[in-house]
C-alpha cells in the first residue's frame, strides 16, 4: 500500500512548556482506517491539529500525498486533509446549515451558483438531506455530528481525521455515523476512546501514549491484549452474552 | 421551524412581503426611518399617513396584530423617558388636571412617541417578515462591511451556546448550595463571569482554527440565495419613496 499521509518525528511542546508529541512516527496507507487510541492527555488531539497546520512542530515533518506541509503548501494540504473537531459546536459557526456546508467549498473558489447543488450531495452524504435552513444550535446532537461531517465532506478531502466522533451520541446516532464512514471511500484517522466503534471501523489501530505512538497493529490483535491495554488505561467493554 | 421551536421575531407566512428579498426590505426600513425621523413633529397628518402605510404592510404581511403589540415592549424604555417631559420641559405655561405643564414638554414627547413606535414597527415588520440569516445577507449585498456582517453573524450563532453555558454554570452552582441572597455573596457570580469570558474566549479560537482549517483565509464568502428583482425592488421601494415625499411636503409646510 502507497503511504499517503506520513508523519516524521514530530515533536511539539505547548506554550507552557509540557510537551505534548515526543517524537511521532506513523504512515497511513490510501484508503486506509486508522484508529488512533490512547488515554486523556496522550497527545492524540494535538496531533490531529498538526495533520491540517493549525499547530506547527518545531521538530519533524509531515507530508501528504507527496507534499511536505509547510508555510506555501499549507492551503494544498488543508485541501486534502478534512478535519472533523471534537465538539461540533466549534465546527457550526455559520448562522444556517446550507452556509457552513458552503464555508469551505466558497473560501476554495467553487462558484455560488454550484453551491447549492453541491451541499445538497454533501448533506446526503451523511444522510441529513433537507437540512439546509435548518439553525445548526436546533439541531439534535447525531445531527450536528453528522452536518460537521458534511462541511468538511463538501471540500472533497482525500484524507479524513475525525476527533473522538462518538462521543455524545447515543447509540442510534452512533450506528448512522458508522454507515456514513464506512460508505466513504478515502483515507480516515479516527481518535476515539469508544473501542468497539474502532474495532468495527478500522482493520488497523495505533496507540499513543506520553506523546509517542507505543503500538501499531491489526485492530483485533491490540484490543485482545488485556495487558497492553490496561498499561495505557484502555479497557475493552463488559461483554454482555 | 422544525421540533416545536419557535422564533422569537420571525413569523411563518408566506406572503407578498415575505417574499422580497432582504436586501430590498433592509433598504426599504432604513429609508423610511429616516423620512419618520426628518418629520417636523408639527406635521400630525404627517405621521397619520406613515401609521396607514404600516398597517398596509402589516395586512399584506399577515403578521397579526398582538405579535407586533408585544414586541413594542422594546421601546418601552423611551415612552417612559417622553412621559416625563411635559413634567420637566421648560416654561410650564399649561394645565392638565391641575398640574403644571409645558407645552413644549408635550411636543417634545409627542415627538419621541410618535417616532420610536412608527420606527419600532417598522423594525418588527422587517424582523416578522425576513428570518435573521437572511437579513445579514441583506445587509452584506448592500456593501455593509463584512467584518460587521461577520460579528453579527457569529453573535447569532453563540447567543444561546454561551447563553446555554452559563445556564449550566449556575445550575452546577445551585447543585452544590450555592443560593445567593445578599449582595456579599455575588462573589461567584463575577468569578463565574470571569470563567464564562475565558471560556468563550478559547471557543473563539477553536472556532478560528477549524475557520482556518477550511480554508478561511480572511474574507467570509457571499453565500447564494435569490437576490432582489426589479420588481421587488420597486415595490420594496414605493414604501420609502412615498414616505419621503411626505416628510419633504411636511418640511416645506411647516
Amino acid at each position: 500500500m502507497n503511504a499517503f499521509l506520513v508523519v516524521k518525528d514530530l515533536r511539539y511542546s505547548y506554550p507552557d512548556g509540557r510537551e505534548a508529541l515526543t517524537g511521532i512516527n506513523l504512515e497511513i496507507g490510501e484508503g486506509e482506517r486508522v484508529a488512533i487510541l490512547g488515554p486523556n492527555g496522550a497527545g492524540k488531539t494535538t496531533l490531529a491539529h498538526h495533520l491540517t497546520g493549525i499547530r506547527r512542530a518545531e521538530v519533524g515533518t509531515i507530508e501528504v500525498d507527496g507534499i511536505e506541509l509547510e508555510d506555501s503548501s499549507l492551503a494544498a494540504i488543508r485541501r486534502k486533509v478534512g478535519l472533523v473537531f471534537q465538539n461540533p459546536d466549534d465546527q457550526l459557526f455559520m448562522p444556517t446549515v446550507e452556509q457552513d456546508v458552503g464555508f469551505g467549498p466558497a473560501n476554495i473558489g467553487v462558484k455560488a451558483d454550484e453551491l447549492p447543488a453541491l451541499v445538497a450531495s454533501s448533506l446526503g452524504m451523511v444522510g441529513a438531506s433537507g437540512l439546509e435552513r435548518r439553525v445548526p444550535h436546533h439541531l439534535s446532537g447525531g445531527e450536528r455530528r453528522r452536518i460537521a461531517l458534511a462541511t468538511v465532506l463538501a471540500m472533497s478531502p482525500e484524507i479524513l481525521v475525525l476527533d473522538e466522533p462518538t462521543s455524545g451520541l447515543d447509540p442510534g446516532g452512533r450506528r448512522e455515523l458508522i454507515e456514513v464512514l464506512r460508505g466513504l471511500q478515502i483515507s480516515q484517522v479516527v481518535i476515539t476512546h469508544d473501542l468497539p466503534f474502532a474495532l468495527e471501523l478500522c482493520p488497523r489501530s495505533v496507540i499513543m501514549d506520553n506523546g509517542q505512538v507505543v503500538a501499531d497493529g491489526p485492530t483485533s490483535t491490540i484490543l485482545s491484549d488485556p495487558d497492553l491495554l490496561r498499561r495505557h488505561r484502555l479497557e475493552m467493554p463488559y461483554k454482555v452474552s | 421551524m422544525g421540533a416545536g421551536h419557535r422564533h422569537a421575531l420571525y413569523v411563518h407566512e408566506h406572503s407578498p412581503v415575505h417574499r422580497i428579498a432582504p436586501e430590498a426590505k433592509v433598504l426599504a426600513l432604513f429609508l423610511f426611518v429616516v423620512a419618520v425621523a426628518i418629520t417636523p413633529r408639527e406635521a400630525i397628518w404627517a405621521f397619520a399617513i406613515y401609521a396607514v402605510i404600516e398597517i398596509v404592510v402589516m395586512r399584506v404581511s399577515r403578521v397579526p396584530v398582538q405579535f407586533v403589540v408585544s414586541r413594542l415592549v422594546a421601546v418601552l424604555p423611551f415612552v417612559i423617558f417622553a412621559l416625563f417631559l411635559p413634567l420637566v420641559g421648560q416654561g410650564k405655561d399649561a394645565d392638565f388636571l391641575g398640574i403644571a405643564i409645558s407645552t413644549e414638554g408635550v411636543w417634545a414627547m409627542w415627538n419621541i412617541l410618535a417616532k420610536a413606535v412608527l420606527g419600532g414597527v417598522a423594525s418588527i415588520l422587517l424582523a416578522a417578515t425576513t428570518e435573521t440569516p437572511d437579513i445579514l445577507k441583506g445587509f452584506s449585498r448592500l456593501k455593509v462591511p463584512g467584518v460587521i456582517t461577520a460579528i453579527a453573524s457569529f453573535m447569532i450563532r453563540y447567543l444561546e451556546v454561551i447563553a446555554g453555558e452559563l445556564a449550566r454554570m449556575r445550575i452546577a452552582m445551585t447543585a452544590r448550595g450555592y443560593d445567593p441572597r445578599w449582595l456579599w455573596q455575588s462573589r461567584p457570580i463575577a468569578a463565574s463571569a470571569g470563567t464564562l469570558f475565558i471560556r468563550s474566549y478559547e471557543r473563539g479560537e477553536r472556532i478560528y482554527e477549524a475557520m482556518l482549517s477550511r480554508g478561511y483565509t480572511g474574507d467570509m464568502p457571499m453565500l447564494g440565495g435569490d437576490t432582489a428583482t426589479r420588481r421587488q425592488w420597486t415595490v420594496a421601494m414605493t414604501i420609502p419613496a412615498i414616505a419621503l415625499v411626505v416628510a419633504l411636503t411636511a418640511l416645506v409646510t411647516v
